[in-house]
């Protein structure tokens, strides 16, 4: 077990499990990416994707299939979760129910055979870190869920371990609590200078947390890049489906020009960018409802409709525009029109990104 | 708000504890009642002062040595039986295709009467039953075979009728443990045996201290195997045989109920004493953090 690291190499990681009437599935497919020291990486995807799977395919809680886990020149695929030393925060906290914070804070440092005068100082500085200095004595049932979270995340750093591996360690708790622990997990991993791989279906919590940020679904990597990439360059239309762009066009294509790709539907006459080489007459258009407003008729590239439903939503509203073909538009509008009124949606062409038809 | 120093309202009754009351009343009936008389029967012998069936038992020479009789089968079988269903109940409690296999065979005794399961003794490791001709045959061993009519017999036979019990206690114990502390543990450097006593043994702790007192219970009262499979006159002559005699041969009531009050007294200084020994350890929910 080291304390540090410079790469941690997965290479083709796969994952099968026996599916319904026997069936083998790939809960996670040939997963390879190079995770540096220091670095922070969201596995982000819907539930069910995989993601978890990877991360406890990592921790050595799950065998692989296929594929190798290398931590700088240690094959480490092979080891039980206890001889790799990668600290672990569960989504239900996992911590034992019949110890003490303290002795679930210093359970890792005990089973490394830590002498009791050095745990004492580590456990005290593992608390401190996480803000529930006082807290020692009480047992894990007699904490607020927000508490406990801490007190997991205490006992995964206290080890100090190379990499920490957190699963979804937010999703229990309430919305201001998560923004603030949120801060606090970026904080600490600044703080230790070591790996943090990360889990979660929240593409806020990713794209705020993470140094990259993979995208999974059905089981397989769909784009391992930066959060302003994956935000605004979506590999393909799924992880742009999933990263919030909500409105998809199925339009033909009348012509492409360096990048630049005219496309038209019924009642719609629109230009995009093209992010994957098309094939086909066939182009599908995705658009984030942010990056989309109603304009003034006779505004360049818009699409014509009429405002269906206005979501009133505080700083904005959510405003849907039927289009005379039945195609519903969401867009994001500082200004909220009446239902029925006639509305001019506009996209910047660099905006309006297209990709091929799946 | 009620005005201050009002008294405050009381919970108006709830009418659905009446339906508690059946089962009250069939306790009263069968198990208080009973419990009562026979209390008092065994104060009043035939003949002699309130005390005089207890005095009677504790210098009899065939009356209180049973108690003695009787735990020394009852505790090594409890200790066997619970110490043989708990590592059994850990392999046992995560899911594999053997797992209902395993559990039906090893539970069908308690489907079996202890009267059956004897009769099955006596021919199978009766001194020319299965065993003993096997390993004669095949030479394993030619030494004379005395399984039944003794002590071993009675002993084995409560194994097997009780070990099935304590098995289907402790497995139902074992998987209310959330198997993630376990994998918590492990990712914390807890190698399995060091998950097992760091985190099961100490959640376990209360459920088979529990699981010990029920299963000694049932072992405390061994009355037909004892008979039939030990030589109820000599080392198995346990405190319900006695109790038996003097009830059905002797028709001392008083004395029987008198036996059976300090059989039931026995029982209870264990229990009380194995319970208490509970309370040392954490007793809570078996889940680390939310569900």
């Amino acid at each position: 077990m080291k304390s540090s690291f410079d790469e941690l190499k997965l290479d083709a990681v796969t994952r099968r499990f026996a599916g319904a009437g026997g069936a083998a599935f790939n809960a996670l497919s040939e997963l390879t990416m190079t995770i540096k020291r220091g670095e922070f990486i969201a596995l982000l995807g819907p539930s069910g994707c995989g993601k978890s799977t990877a991360l406890n395919c990592i921790a050595g809680l799950l065998q692989l299939s296929d594929g190798t886990i290398m931590l700088d020149d240690t094959r480490i695929d092979t080891l039980p979760p206890e001889q790799r030393g990668f600290g672990m925060v569960f989504q239900n906290y996992a911590l034992f129910p019949h110890m003490t914070v303290e002795k679930n804070v210093g359970f890792g440092l005990r089973m490394r055979g830590v002498a009791a005068s050095e745990m004492a100082p580590r456990v005290a500085k593992a608390l401190k870190m996480v803000q529930l200095t006082g807290q020692e004595h009480k047992l894990p049932g007699q904490l607020s869920g927000g508490q406990q979270q801490r007190v997991a995340i205490a006992r995964a750093i206290v080890i100090e371990p190379p990499l920490i591996l957190m699963d979804e360690p937010l999703s229990n708790l309430d919305a201001k609590l998560r923004i603030e622990t949120r801060a606090e997990i970026r904080r600490i991993h600044t703080e230790l200078g070591r790996a943090t791989i990360y889990v979660t279906h929240d593409q806020d919590e990713a794209l705020s947390l993470a140094d990259r940020i993979v995208v999974i679904k059905d089981g397989a990597a769909h784009q391992i890049a930066t959060p302003q990439e994956v935000y605004s360059r979506p590999a393909n239309l799924h992880v742009a489906r999933f990263m919030g762009y909500r409105n998809v066009l199925e339009l033909d294509v009348e012509s492409e020009e360096g990048g630049r790709v005219a496309l038209s539907g019924p009642g719609i006459r629109l230009t995009g960018t093209r992010m994957l080489p098309l094939s086909g007459r066939r182009g599908c258009v995705a658009i984030r409802p942010e990056e989309a407003v109603l304009a003034d008729a006779g505004t360049t590239n818009t699409i014509a409709g009429r405002v269906a439903n206005v979501e009133y939503c505080g700083r904005d509203s959510l405003v849907d525009v039927l289009t005379p073909a039945g195609t519903l538009l969401h867009v994001r509008s500082a200004r909220a029109p009446q239902v029925g009124d006639p509305a001019h949606v506009h996209v910047p062409v660099e905006r309006a990104l297209v990709y091929p038809v799946t | 708000m009620a005005a201050a120093g009002a008294p405050l309202a009381r919970e108006p009754f709830d009418r659905t504890l009446l339906l508690v009351s059946p089962a009250a009343l069939f306790m009263l009936l069968l198990f208080v009642y009973p419990f009562v008389y026979g209390l008092w029967l065994s104060f009043t012998p035939k003949e002699g002062g309130a005390l005089a069936n207890y005095t009677h038992f504790f210098t009899t020479d065939n009356l209180w040595p049973t108690i003695w009789t009787t735990l020394r089968l009852a505790l090594p079988a409890t200790l066997i039986n619970v110490g043989l269903a708990l590592p059994i109940a850990f392999k046992m409690r995560v899911k594999t295709p053997y797992q209902r296999w395993v559990t039906t065979i090893l539970v069908v005794p308690i489907t079996l009467g202890t009267v059956l399961i004897a009769e099955g003794m006596l021919t199978y490791f009766g001194p020319k039953g299965w065993l003993a001709q096997f390993l004669q045959f095949f030479h394993l061993y030619d030494g004379a075979i005395r399984l039944t009519h003794n002590y071993t017999g009675v002993l084995i036979s409560l194994v097997i009728s009780g070990f099935p019990f304590s098995f289907l206690l402790i497995l139902s114990y074992i998987t209310g443990i959330d198997p993630g502390l376990a994998r918590a543990a492990a990712t914390l450097g807890a190698d399995p045996k060091a998950q097992f006593r760091h985190i099961y043994l100490p959640l376990l702790a209360p459920g088979l201290a529990m699981c010990f007192c029920l299963a000694f219970v049932q072992a405390f009262s061994v009355f037909p195997s004892a008979v039939l499979l030990g030589s109820p006159a000599g080392p198995t002559r346990v405190i319900s045989i006695a109790a038996y005699e003097a009830a059905f041969e002797v028709y001392d009531y008083s004395l029987a109920s008198a036996i059976a009050m300090i059989m039931g007294f026995v029982q209870f200084v264990i229990v009380v004493a194995v319970l208490g020994l509970r309370n040392l350890f954490y007793r809570g929910p078996m889940i680390g953090g939310k569900g």
